[in-house]
């Protein structure tokens, strides 16, 4: 259930709409804070994020709640602003004192918001896939990490494609990080990087990158571009027909619907690695289809990555409520850190109590159609790359960031 | 030999991109001294004009080049009609006014066509040189931009239409005083302006993101052609995106794409530090 | 209008608010609302640095993000080489300063004039948020502060008291330190305003041939007006680096420059008052609009959610109905109101 929220009035405000009285349940409901992007340009990510929070609240009313209570959920729009992601996080810890917040697309946007609610002690869940590295016992990520994905996407590439890759990379730390994966897991299987491009993710000018990439004659093309503008490159690339010649894999491609929005003949044969697609093939994923279809419409185009993160965080923390028999941090930490585990559409996702990440399938998969055709499965993948430099059991009071070197 | 052949088209289309894009903001600005930030915004929604024609199955060169200028010139005109006319004159609140139409035209593509749409892709294929290989469409961006300049620069210089926009433009009353309504002037000014943006948003739809924020990484760039180039619409466009558009491909070629960009903007310091008044301030002054 | 206060009244009510915010604020109101109006006090000393220098130099300058952004840098790296305040305080406040006289230089004694200095100044700003925005990679760092390109640099540890390295600056006092400032800021600017440099400034603004003349260098009053509006704004940028803890390169974009000048014009050029209220009025709408996301919801209601939208339309229709902004046409309705109980004839 949704509530109006008022707006704060200081003076002539605009008329507020009071809130909802929670029909007949004695306590008063959890609030549950979301900061997400809705417009601005990382709208693209935050429209599906927001529409899975929505789903996650509502479904988790009409079973009866959590604790027997109703679950109101608070949303916020970040519009793509560091200032606001700041203002609505002390806003939702110190105003609404919500019991914990699912949100945060960039890693910078993370990286505000984490030292604010640590500082108010409000409970943290990260759902956006990233470069790994965070420790800090009051956050729990549920996105994958480059050991989870790189590493297995790699060697598939390299095997069907060749030794010789080219990496684009969007110029900030998940694109910085990423590509010294990538550079890593190349040279373990005896292959070569000829270059690493950054970009920052305003560019949308890639017609030299492309000649570049001509003259140096790669096996195949990783790209780590983010974000709309960068769509552009694949653009490019296909109309200097490009897309016939030199294949592509990435672990950007897709979170954005990309697929969707460039046609088939630009996008096939593109390989990726993520969590979660709508093909994957279990029970708990066709009822969750049907049911997110049957709210949002038949037409949805397409559940993303980073939506069934939001959606899985969600369930992992009302899991861990339910286990705690508390919505009190603390205990809902502990209650977590027993390595709580659901049986997500994704497939089976569980907590590392040492990382504070997930342990979850991954699977490759190549673009057809906009649509993506799974091709093989890894099930149970842990953080390593998280888990060899944090580990909160022995360090609780452990609070960073930590840049994985290799 | 052929590296030169591909430099030399890369920066062929960089200047006609940027002379294409600038060219309806410099009859706004130029014409009408109307700070017009929702350039960006005319330019997306030409994209979306031309998307939405083709989805409707009409072929993409009349979604392009007839679809999206109409469609975009009727939404100019009626911004015209709303909202600029009452700002004549007030150049710091055009501003203010067309600020807050981009927001709002971002925010009502966004409601409805959401922020994942299908695009457009190129079309007319590639072609090789030596061991590169090119998008032919770039050629077609560049034979479009050329025809378009030449089409205003005629229209200005050898129609009555073109006179009597010159002549409004220059004195609204002694216009008026021999006939001429000026407030439709300056409507159907403002609305070839924006039907121009229109055309070419769409024109670089297929080679760019269409989405509803795109209008925010072209906006600067415009701008700053525009008033580099100084009073005389073609002929300063021209000229400012020939000279801006060459540096800023060279650069990129030489190191990044962001160095690129810097190198540009520092083009245009030197520029108008050197010409305050921009380029036709001071060479081929008079001219269109 | 004239740089002289109008009315004694005028401003004793303005200290007497101001007192009034600063003190009672973190009395009568949480946390959270006191640090939202921290936010808005420091945003409104930005609004201030280009009331002067627009406002009152007559000076178009699209960039003032960019001495806002250098001197909220400026103090993070500073801040994270040294860990005592006192320093990166004063580099926060001289670093854009001096930015700002080296470009004032090259544009005023170049006569470069309105639409081509804004153009000028939107150019810097947009060649510093390129150059910044690309330093994500671990090779470019000042000292032991990384840049960190896009990421921005998040953890900056705040203010200390001069020299007491660990008496280190707490929420409350970033409340009451950016109160103050912006109370100081505005009795500054006007006893400035109404000085000879200030008088003369203004006249420069409203007909530059004249006061040439008369035998003053418009162009050195210019440059004046010019870097102390910079050293303004970088001290509003070193506060909010302390408020936030982080600083991004989106500080130097197009987006961030448009803002101050949108605070301005609905504040009202030519006033004081009117920038700080402009500037307090979009931020608090902003957040408003933005915290009452309803999600999943469709058709006109989602409309109510959708922030640019609704922003735009407010945007548009204050231009429309409010053309001189906000202070101005109060005190229009307030003369009209004067002289109908006076009842002079007309």
């Amino acid at each position: 259930m949704i509530n109006r929220r008022q707006f704060l009035g200081t003076s002539a405000a605009l008329a507020g709409a009071s809130a909802i009285a929670t029909p007949a349940f004695a306590a008063d409901p959890i609030k549950v804070g979301s900061l997400l992007d809705l417009s601005g340009g990382l709208d693209i990510y935050g429209k599906p994020m927001a529409d899975a929070m929505t789903f996650a609240v509502e479904e988790a009313n009409a079973a009866g709640g959590l604790l027997g209570r109703q679950i109101q959920l608070i949303s916020y729009d970040t519009q793509s602003s560091m200032q606001l992601y700041t203002q609505f996080a002390q806003q939702a810890a110190l105003k609404d004192k919500v019991a914990v917040v699912h949100g945060g697309i960039t890693s910078a946007s993370r990286e505000v918001i984490r030292p604010v609610l640590d500082k108010f002690k409000t409970l943290y869940f990260y759902n956006t896939q990233y470069e790994g590295g965070v420790c800090d016992r009051n956050q729990f990520d549920t996105g994958v990490t480059p050991a989870q994905t790189v590493e297995k996407l790699v060697p598939y590439a390299m095997k069907k494609w060749g030794k010789k890759v080219y990496v684009l990379a969007a110029d900030y730390n998940y694109g910085q990080i990423t590509s010294q994966w990538v550079k890593k897991y190349t040279a373990e299987n005896g292959g070569e990087v000829l270059s690493i491009d950054f970009f920052p993710l305003d560019v949308t000018n890639f017609s030299s990158t492309i000649s570049k990439i001509q003259a140096a004659k790669p096996d195949f093309v990783w790209s780590a571009l983010v974000g709309g503008a960068h769509i552009s490159f694949y653009r490019q690339w296909a109309a200097a027909g490009m897309n016939k010649s030199i294949p592509m894999a990435s672990t950007t491609f897709g979170v954005g619907n990309e697929q969707i929005v460039l046609s088939p003949d630009e996008a096939n044969g593109m390989l990726v690695c993520y969590n979660y697609f709508e093909g994957v093939k279990n029970p708990v994923n066709t009822a969750f289809l049907a049911a997110f279809h049957k709210r949002f419409g038949a037409d949805y185009p397409n559940v993303t990555e980073l939506a069934m993160g939001t959606y899985q965080g969600f369930k992992l923390w009302a899991q861990g409520v339910k286990k705690a028999g508390s919505v009190d941090r603390m205990k809902v930490i502990e209650a977590l850190e027993t390595g709580i585990s659901i049986d997500a559409p994704s497939g089976k996702v569980t907590i590392d109590p040492p990382t504070h990440h997930c342990i979850l399938d991954v699977h490759i998969a190549e673009v057809k159609d906009k649509k993506f055709v799974l091709l093989e499965d890894f099930a149970q993948q842990k953080p390593l790359d998280t888990a060899a430099v944090c580990n909160l059991q022995k360090n609780p009071n452990d609070n960073q960031q930590y840049i994985i070197k290799f | 030999m052929d590296l030169v052949a591909l430099l030399a088209i890369q920066v062929l289309y960089a200047i006609a991109s940027l002379a294409l894009m600038s060219v309806g903001l410099a009859i706004i600005f130029g014409m009408m001294k109307v700070i017009n930030l929702a350039h960006g915004e005319f330019l997306m929604l030409g994209g979306y004009a031309a998307i939405q024609a083709n989805r409707l199955g009409l072929s993409i060169w009349i979604a392009m080049l007839i679809v999206a200028p109409i469609v975009v010139g009727a939404i100019g005109i009626i911004v015209e009609r709303a909202i600029i006319r009452w700002l004549y004159g007030r150049m710091v609140d055009t501003m203010l006014a067309t600020w807050g139409l981009s927001l709002f035209l971002v925010g009502l593509t966004t409601a409805v066509f959401g922020n994942t749409t299908v695009g457009l892709s190129a079309p007319l294929g590639s072609f090789e040189i030596g061991q590169y290989r090119m998008s032919a469409y770039t050629l077609f961006v560049i034979g479009v931009a050329i025809v378009v300049l030449g089409g205003v620069l005629a229209i200005l210089r050898f129609t009555r239409i073109g006179l009597i926009a010159r002549g409004t433009m220059q004195n609204a009353n002694m216009a008026a005083g021999l006939g001429v309504n000026p407030n439709r002037v300056y409507s159907i000014t403002f609305g070839a302006g924006a039907a121009l943006t229109g055309l070419a948003g769409a024109v670089i739809a297929p080679v760019s993101g269409v989405f509803p924020t795109i209008g925010a990484a072209y906006i600067a760039k415009c701008f700053i052609t525009v008033i580099g180039g100084g009073a005389s619409i073609v002929t300063g466009t021209s000229a400012a995106s020939t000279l801006f558009g060459a540096v800023n491909q060279i650069a990129t070629y030489v190191t990044t794409p962001v160095f690129g960009e810097v190198a540009l903007l520092a083009a245009a310091i030197v520029l108008i530090r050197v010409l305050p008044q921009g380029i036709t301030g001071r060479f081929f002054r008079g001219s269109l | 209008m004239s740089a002289a206060p109008r009315n004694i009244f005028g401003l004793v009510l303005v200290a007497v608010l101001g007192v009034a915010v600063l003190v009672l604020t973190p009395r009568l109101f949480d946390l959270d609302v006191v640090l939202n109006i921290t936010v808005y006090m420091i945003m409104a000393v930005l609004a201030l640095s280009l009331a002067l220098v627009w406002g009152f130099g007559g000076i178009l300058c699209f960039g003032q993000s960019a001495f806002f952004g250098l001197g909220a840098y400026a103090y993070a790296i500073a801040m994270i080489n040294l860990g005592e305040s006192t320093a990166p305080l004063l580099l926060a406040i001289l670093v854009p300063a001096a930015f700002a006289a080296l470009l004032g230089y090259f544009m005023f004694y170049g006569r470069i004039s309105d639409v081509y200095l804004g153009v000028i100044t939107l150019t810097v700003t947009l060649i510093l948020f390129n150059l910044i925005n690309s330093t994500a990679g671990p090779e470019f760092h000042i000292g032991s502060a990384r840049l960190g390109g896009f990421n921005g640099i998040p953890g900056i540890p705040s203010l200390n008291v001069p020299f007491f390295k660990d008496w280190q600056i707490d929420l409350e006092g970033m409340f009451y330190l950016s109160t103050a400032s912006l109370i100081l800021t505005y009795f500054g600017l006007r006893v400035l305003l109404a000085s000879h440099f200030g008088r003369t400034t203004v006249g420069i603004r409203e007909n530059e041939q004249r006061a040439q003349l008369l035998g003053y260098d418009p162009r050195f009053y210019k440059l004046a007006t010019f870097t102390i509006g910079a050293a303004l704004a970088g001290y509003a940028g070193c506060l909010f680096a302390n408020w936030g803890s982080f600083v991004s390169p989106t500080i130097f974009g197009l987006a961030q420059s448009a803002q101050i000048i949108i605070w301005v014009i609905v504040g009202g050029r030519g006033t004081l008052i009117g920038p700080i209220l402009g500037c307090v009025g979009i931020q608090w709408l902003t957040a408003a609009l933005g915290a009452n996301a309803p999600s999943g919801t469709a058709g006109w209601q989602a409309l109510l959610g959708n922030v640019p939208l609704i922003l735009g339309a407010i945007l548009v229709a204050f231009v429309l109905l409010v053309p001189k902004g906000l202070v101005p046409t109060i005190g229009d309705l307030q003369g009209l109101l004067v002289r109908r109980r006076v009842g002079s004839s007309r």
